[in-house]
């Protein structure tokens, strides 16, 4: 900063740094000790009449405002609710644009989490594509969901938008 | 102003560090509780809910938004957020239903501080030019609004060491949420070491983990859902400067001005529950409020005993309430702080139907 | 719960901020080792200067230049400094009303816990390099002719 005596100062820098130590809380733990062994697991509350599949959980169900109480294993398989095309480069992070961040329900589930596509044509990702997770190798898991590298497109029929959220565990084998 | 019932109050234990439990496993247990009390499911019983919380606390951007998940918000509710203490979640939601937008609220507050450093994290809510840069945490601005104190005379080390030591009696005695309760006294108290002279640690309220939940409603839908209420008779908020230097520190100009428009000295005040983070605070309240020996403080304990930061003005209203709908007293007091060395400060009168 | 997972990180917000022509002139003239404070409507001396009257509202922009040593009004003795502070070692934290203000402003002192007392005479100790900021002031020391028995 200039020591020039007729510079009136009209703004200041104020970096404000706070350290914290985050816990997972209950729901995510349970969920977390899975993707640790390479496994996607969601959980509802049975007795709810909604049925939903929350993945990752937090430990109600959102839409009954009650706990979720019992644990559901999720595929690797999940379908396209939407995406956008990112353009803006993310400091650190070492995916360059364009790529391709998506909201992606696994087969099983109800709601949506969000996550990379990749090994795709940008242009013709869509509405309903049905993708599958692509994992790193086992020695690098971690309590992380980037143990998935990202979704890849499958060779399977789209899901119809009214079915996206309604695929079960067994998967989607076209219009019946 | 059209009387308005407080229903249900719930509040959780006060925890060091409720680490194992996120926002949303917080909130939906003292939500159920205060819901349940009244016969109601969830928030789609009630016309409006509105949260008190602060994310900086946790350091958790949009914590606030995650603790809907704890509503049943499906299909969507009415429902806002301060980024405050639920005591002005509570105000908000009066105005709502005064307007004839609502009959019913359900009202929550939450603070989860363990994973911050709280004294240092509410630094930053100081001006951000001439205080946050230096970091002055909010033990040490306490202190010296302490010593203005001692020093004119107005109250002595042994009065805050009577503060502190009945705090924990009434907590011991009253409050199974408590985070400290026993029995002290005033000379084991002053026997322990200074920490931000001239404040002792147990001059500080701890820091505390948990969320409190109360249902509020019309008079009428009240006596529809058959069960004892209190009613809030007056209610006023006011503040001071932000600059420290500018307040008379030795009382609180604002909790006075809140109190006469609230009409707190309209009768007889049975029990005040006040928001004191600081021994010194409480004494610096029941002076403004002008409350006597005739009057209970803190049976609970006050925050003294475990502070729910952004639930415990919350829960002082609570706490007066259940005395009422418990048939144990017929008026009291609660009180809400918010800012250094009380800038901000809320009075509610409630009374038996 | 077998495991409690947890994970230590720093939030940052690197803001600049809008000084504003009251605040901007008090940094201005720190930067040049003066202080100055605001006039108030009922011609009290505000130090650092506030933009408007805390009674009445109205914009203040009578700037006042004050000494920069004056007295202790209240203080505390932070006995464990925390990491955000200052300094690492035990320091007080004061109100100091500086000769020629009315109104006390927050800052620290540095000295002996045996020195401080209300009432004690502090002068500024200014940083080596003044970049407009309230650091620039490091801290408030007890005047030279001024320290206690």
């Amino acid at each position: 900063m200039s020591e020039d005596a007729g510079e009136h100062i009209t703004a200041i820098e104020t970096p404000v740094y706070l350290k914290y130590n985050f816990t997972a809380g209950q729901a995510t733990t349970r969920f977390l000790q899975q993707v640790r062994q390479g496994k996607l697991v969601g959980q509802r509350r049975p007795e709810c009449d909604c049925g939903n599949v929350y993945v990752p959980a937090r430990g109600s169900c959102a839409a009954c405002g009650l706990p979720t109480t019992e644990e559901v294993e999720l595929g690797d398989k999940a379908t396209v609710q939407s995406f956008t095309i990112v353009w803006i480069p993310i400091p650190n992070n070492p995916i360059q644009p364009p790529y391709i961040v998506a909201n992606l329900v696994p087969d099983g589930a109800n709601i949506s989490f969000i996550h990379l596509m990749s090994e795709c044509d940008n242009d013709s990702v869509h509405i309903g594509q049905r993708v599958e997770a692509v994992w790193k190798p086992e020695e690098e898991w971690d309590y992380a969901m980037d143990n998935i590298r990202y979704f890849r497109p499958l060779d399977e029929p789209d899901v119809p938008i009214e079915m996206i959220g309604k695929v079960p565990l067994a998967g989607w084998e076209g219009e019946a | 102003m059209k009387d308005i019932a407080v229903v249900s109050f719930a509040q959780s234990d006060c925890r060091r560090d409720a680490g194992a439990c996120n926002e949303v496993e917080l909130i939906m247990p003292v939500i159920e509780q205060a819901l349940q009390e009244v016969g109601l499911r969830n928030s789609q019983d009630v016309d409006f809910t509105c949260s008190g919380s602060c994310d900086y606390q946790q350091g958790a951007a949009f914590a606030f938004v995650m603790g809907v998940d704890a509503l049943g918000a499906v299909p969507p509710i009415k429902e806002s957020h301060v980024e405050m203490d639920a005591a002005w979640a509570l105000y908000e939601s009066m105005l709502k239903i005064t307007m004839g937008q609502a009959e019913s609220a359900l009202i929550y507050g939450f603070g989860k501080s363990s994973p911050g450093e709280l004294p240092t994290v509410l630094s930053q809510q100081l001006d951000p030019y001439y205080l946050a840069p230096l970091w002055v945490d909010s033990v040490s601005l306490a202190a010296l609004q302490a010593r203005v104190l001692l020093d004119r005379g107005i109250i002595s080390e042994q009065d805050m060491a009577a503060v502190v030591s009945r705090s924990r009696a009434n907590a011991k005695a009253n409050n199974p949420h408590a985070q400290l309760a026993g029995d002290v006294s005033v000379e084991e108290l002053l026997a322990e070491a200074e920490w931000v002279a001239p404040l002792r640690k147990h001059d500080c309220c701890p820091i505390s983990d948990g969320a409190s939940a109360m249902v509020i409603a019309t008079v009428e839908r009240a006596r529809s859902w058959g069960r004892p209420f209190a009613v809030i008779k007056g209610i006023d908020h006011r503040m001071e400067s932000h600059n420290i230097g500018a307040r008379d520190l030795a009382r609180s100009a604002s909790t006075e001005l809140a109190a006469e428009k609230a009409g707190v000295a309209n009768g007889a005040v049975e029990v005040a529950e006040l928001y004191a983070p600081f021994s010194h605070q409480e004494i610096i309240l029941s002076r403004a409020l002008g409350l006597d020996d005739s009057t209970e403080i803190n049976p609970s304990g006050g925050v003294l005993a475990g502070n729910l930061m952004m639930a415990s003005g919350l829960s002082r209203i609570g706490e007066v309430a259940r005395h009422i709908m418990n048939g144990d007293i017929r008026r009291g007091v609660a009180h809400a702080t918010s800012g250094p060395c009380l800038q901000h400060n809320l009075v509610a009168v409630l009374e038996a139907a | 719960m077998s495991e409690r997972l947890s994970q230590q990180f720093e939030l940052g917000y690197t803001y600049t901020r809008s000084t504003g022509p009251i605040v901007g002139r008090f940094l201005t003239e720190l930067r040049q080792r003066r202080i100055v404070g605001t006039r108030g409507d009922d011609g009290r001396v505000y130090v650092p200067p506030m933009e408007f009257d805390p009674v009445t509202a109205s914009a203040l922009d009578e700037f006042v230049e004050v000494a920069d040593c004056g007295e202790v009004v209240s203080w505390c003795w932070v006995s464990e400094p925390r990491d955000s502070h200052p300094f690492d070692t035990p320091f007080a934290w004061a109100l100091v009303k500086l000769d020629g203000a009315d109104v006390p402003m927050v800052h620290a002192v540095c000295a002996g816990r045996d020195e401080m007392r209300t009432g004690m005479r502090v002068q500024a100790c200014w940083a080596e390099e003044t970049r407009g900021y309230i650091t620039d002031i490091v801290c408030f020391e007890p005047e030279a002719q001024g320290k206690g028995p």
